[in-house]
């Protein structure tokens, strides 16, 4: 597959924004509303996928290499397991603290002024601790990931069809 | 050809049976009674909102009580990308 | 009787997974069965989670009402990310095997060519 028509290449570039926007909106509130970093990063993953149908996988691979990707990925997986054992390590730094594996340490403390507050209803993002950062890092790895899948899929199974 | 058929229809009917008469005696949709009452779930939605301060009890659940299971999850997914590529690898070019 | 109604649409999807996964020759018949019985599993967990008049577990300012479990939930999401996960892995390995064999039926891959 090279590229579809101009038509849908134009609707692409239309529905391309919103898509990205609302799937990080969905990741970036995923404490408060529904969603959180799995959900967010399908969508975004969806949208980075209708521009690898509108313009053909050999155009996305000329733009974004599947090893870039796959680093991004591993980037998203230890920004989580650091998160989760950063809480045994502030025990040894602030003897204040109480952290175990996967504590959230965030929360109910006044050292680290960001993301410390219990969340009482919409709009207060500056809430609920290490869940937003997990967010992200969940939702920087289900993008790379899926998207990694798709490209390489339709990367490798293009040879046979184009000749 | 006909006796491979044979064990397929004799164990797809019992599988069927076993799986209507289950669903039949299950509890009603959406009534909890004294003796099933959801006691963990119920601790969990009155503490969510002060031990987590996620006003999301899924998220809530996901990223603290159960931490565990999304790491694992997490791995899981790690490895199947790693099994796509590594499957893909020589059909590159 | 009439409160079984959810529990026997997910044996539903069960038996049509099932029956495409045992009676099926092709592929990606076989691949489309499994995902039914994955996606039966996940209305089977779902409806479980589910008390009467309640709302979803996300409290939306002041106010308390009756809702639903949360942990179902939550495993319901860890099953689908692991359904997508799987998922990529038949398909990829789907395509080999047609690349070696040339072929789909699971009856005939497997053998030498005589």
């Amino acid at each position: 597959m090279s590229g579809m028509s101009r038509i849908v290449k134009t609707i692409t570039n239309v529905a391309f924004p919103f898509v990205m926007i609302y799937g990080l909106y969905v990741i970036a509130h995923g404490h408060l509303t529904p969603g959180g970093g799995f959900q967010g990063g399908a969508v975004v993953a969806s949208g980075l996928a209708m521009i690898l149908v509108a313009y053909g996988s050999i155009w996305v691979v000329g733009k974004v290499k599947e090893k870039h990707l796959s680093v991004l990925e591993s980037l998203g997986a230890i920004g989580f397991i650091s998160l989760a054992f950063f809480g045994i390590l502030l025990v040894y730094l602030y003897s204040s603290f109480e952290g175990t594996f996967f504590s959230n340490f965030l929360i109910g403390q006044d050292t680290i002024p960001i993301f410390n507050e219990i969340g009482k209803g919409l709009a207060n993002i500056n809430t609920a601790g290490i869940i937003p950062l997990m967010n992200f890092a969940v939702g920087l790895k289900v993008i790379a990931g899926l998207f990694v899948i798709v490209l390489v899929m339709a990367y490798s199974t293009r040879i046979k069809e184009g000749k | 050809m006909s006796g491979r058929n044979f064990a397929a229809i004799i164990f797809f009917a019992i599988v069927a049976v076993f799986l209507v008469f289950s669903a039949l005696m299950m509890h009603p949709f959406g009534e909890f009674d004294e003796e099933h009452y959801p006691e963990m779930d119920q601790y969990i939605i009155d503490n969510t909102q002060n031990e987590t301060g996620a006003d999301n009890g899924v998220t809530g659940v996901v990223f603290d009580y159960r931490g565990f299971d999304t790491l694992g999850e997490a791995t899981v997914l790690f490895t199947a990308v790693a099994g796509v590529i590594i499957l893909f690898r020589r059909l590159k070019k | 009787m009439i409160y079984n109604i959810p529990y026997i649409a997910v044996v539903a999807l069960i038996m049509i997974g099932l029956y495409a996964v045992v009676f099926k020759r092709n592929l990606i018949k076989i691949v489309i069965g499994i995902l039914l019985i994955e996606n039966g599993v996940n209305l089977f967990l779902i409806t479980l989670a589910f008390r009467q008049d309640s709302i979803a577990p996300i409290y939306r300012g002041t106010g308390s009402r009756l809702m639903s479990l949360p942990v179902p939930h939550a495993l319901t999401l860890t099953s689908i990310v692991i359904g997508v996960a799987v998922l990529a892995l038949m398909l990829s390995l789907i395509i080999h095997i047609y690349r070696h064999y040339g072929t789909l039926d699971a009856r005939k891959i497997g053998r030498e060519e005589e």
